[in-house]
């Protein structure tokens, strides 16, 4: 078996996992300070996946950018598709925190939600 | 003038945290004063995720986080002045604010919490040679502009420095189509946190230059490219190893500095090293009824450090308001002291031994150390040893205290200095 030490990026502790893998099996893995960690590496190593966060337009709000990310996280290689789908979306005042605005980015069967509530102007 | 039992100056989240655990604690009349036009500070612009996963279980993107604490303070009523400055804040704890409704006011607190957060360091202080031209600047001046206000400041980027602003700006740039060109490390180490090092970097192969700096700044109006060296041990510039990297932007993260004009003008002693207050375990100042927590006290990398730090000052507060004891008159003080490898700790000092219940020590080292033990010594015994995988500047590091290790602080009086070293 080959041993891979990978950086668990679940949580802000970012720590060093061993991980024991042969092309796709997942054998022991060690290093994690609880159990996220190990779902993370076993991921990490066969299908990896990010969350991801930006803006989208808003008008008539406060602000003229709304925050957005997706739901849970979403295949890695995906991430510039889905940016540029995004990019093509605006969205009105008033947003709250929680709501979809984009259903199911790029057929990931993953949603884009706002990550913050933008009254209207006045 | 306005009567306050509390002011809290800053609605971030450290002010937050503060204000809604007085109100726990039984305070009724309290302000929060905030210079932004909205609460919520600093996180409002931080949109990316990783934040609150010790705190609140799971992991929040900053507006969120900061909605969360804000939608509590609104549900408790507590008041507060948004797109209001404090200017000034006498040792007598009167406060004098600025807003363009109210025009100048003067409040008089019983007591204050200090949660101003910290700034950024700009160019200014590093002094790089060269132009002056536009296209430089500070990471977390640029993250506003692109998450808040929605404009790119340029197409092609440098980044110097490698703190945790300046690698989550990499990696949001590089999204939103410029090409980040590589960040500059001036030390052997990233400052950052690895896991942003992973995500905002390796993820996007963008090159990590450490022991590099910028030496020169070329352009006349516009930014047109840097010069860049590898440095020797001691910080220096080699000769011959200068590689010009065309780019028109040049990102700053090169730390940020607690914002303390306001507490220097309260006549609070500030450390030297940290540039915060220095405070006890309570959070308590050297300024009677004046307490400090958040980014205000010391550079926190995580927000969730900064509300349980919050809590600590809100509940002390709370209790001082009550029963009017002034926070310095606590009999025998101990301090603490960075040992071998430490840079600092937090609280500086230990003061109300009679009621401590727990205590926690921040600290930071001064350079990478793997496989070290964590000792806290008093006198000549040990408080507390522990090994930890990897230490490093960039990351803070917490010892907690059990009640036994307490007992030999209150029993001990011969001795007055709890020392933290790292041992290898
Ligand atoms: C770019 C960036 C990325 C980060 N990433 C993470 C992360 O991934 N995970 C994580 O856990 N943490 C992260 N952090 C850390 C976290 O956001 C901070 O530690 C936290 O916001 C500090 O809270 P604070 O309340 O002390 O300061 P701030 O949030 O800065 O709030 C201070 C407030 O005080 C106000 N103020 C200052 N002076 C005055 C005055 N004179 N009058 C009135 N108001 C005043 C300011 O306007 C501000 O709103 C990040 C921080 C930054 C900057
Ligand atoms: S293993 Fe657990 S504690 Fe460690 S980084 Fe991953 S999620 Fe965080």
């Amino acid at each position: 078996m080959e041993e891979r030490i990978i950086t668990c990026i679940v949580c802000p502790m970012g720590c060093r996992l061993n991980v024991e893998a042969e092309n796709d099996k997942i054998g022991n893995i060690s290093g994690n300070r609880c159990s996220r960690g190990k779902t993370y590496a076993a991921e990490e190593c066969t299908a990896p996946k990010r969350m991801l966060t930006t803006t989208v337009r808003v008008s008539g709000g406060i602000h003229p950018f709304l925050p957005v990310k997706t739901e849970r996280a979403i295949p890695k290689g995906l991430i510039r598709q889905c940016m540029e789908e995004i990019r093509s979306v605006q969205v009105s005042a008033p947003v709250k925190a929680g709501d979809i605005i984009v259903k199911n980015i790029c057929g990931t069967g993953v949603d884009i939600i706002a990550t913050r509530s933008i009254p209207c102007q006045n | 003038m306005l009567k306050v039992d509390l002011a809290v100056i800053g609605g971030g989240p450290a002010g937050l945290a503060a204000a809604l655990e007085a109100r726990k604690n039984g305070i009724e009349n309290i302000l929060i004063i905030e210079r932004e036009k909205e609460l919520g500070g600093i996180l409002q612009q931080c949109i990316h995720n990783g934040f609150g996963l010790h705190y609140f279980g799971e992991e929040l993107t900053g507006p969120e986080y900061a909605e969360r604490f804000v939608e509590q303070v609104k549900k408790e009523g507590i008041a507060y002045k948004t797109s209001t400055m404090v200017l000034d804040i006498r040792p007598d704890r009167t406060i004098t604010a600025v807003n363009s409704t109210d025009g100048l006011i003067k409040i008089s607190a019983a007591c204050i919490i200090l949660a101003m957060g910290c700034r950024e360091r700009t160019r200014g202080t590093l002094n790089i040679p060269g132009d002056r031209p536009a296209g430089i600047f500070t990471a977390g001046t640029a993250q506003r502009f692109v998450n808040m206000e929605g404009y790119m400041p340029g197409k092609k980027v440098v980044i110097l420095g490698s703190g945790d602003i300046g690698l989550i700006m990499a990696r949001r740039l590089t999204l939103e189509g410029a090409e980040v060109k590589m960040v500059c490390e001036l030390l052997p180490y990233s400052g950052g946190l690895t896991r942003n090092i992973v995500q905002c970097l390796e993820d996007y192969n963008i090159p990590l230059r450490l022991s590099h700096t910028v030496v020169k700044i070329h352009g006349k109006d516009r930014l047109k490219g840097v010069t860049v060296a590898k440095v020797d041990s001691n910080r220096q510039p080699i000769k011959g190893t200068e590689e010009y990297v065309e780019c028109d932007t040049l990102l700053l993260s090169v730390g940020l500095i607690p914002e303390n004009e306001l507490s220097r003008g309260a006549g609070i002693q500030i450390d030297p090293v940290t540039s915060g207050p220095v405070v006890d375990e309570r959070m308590a100042t050297s300024v009677e009824g004046i307490f400090a927590c958040g980014n205000v006290v010391h550079v926190h990398d995580l927000v969730d450090n900064v509300t349980m730090e919050s809590i600590t000052a809100g509940r002390n507060a709370a209790k001082y308001i009550l029963s009017c004891k002034d926070t310095r008159s606590v009999g025998r003080s101990i301090k603490t002291v960075p040992g071998h490898g430490v840079r600092y700790i937090v609280p500086q000092r230990i003061s109300d031994l009679e009621n401590i219940e727990e205590l926690k020590l921040f600290f930071r080292t001064n350079d990478v150390y793997r496989n070290a033990l964590v000792v806290v010594h008093f006198g000549q015994k040990t408080l507390y040893s522990a090994k930890r995988q990897k230490l490093a500047p960039g990351e803070m590091e917490t010892v907690k205290l059990k009640s036994e290790a307490l007992a030999e602080l209150v029993c001990d009086t011969s001795c007055d200095e709890l020392k933290v070293d790292i041992e290898l």
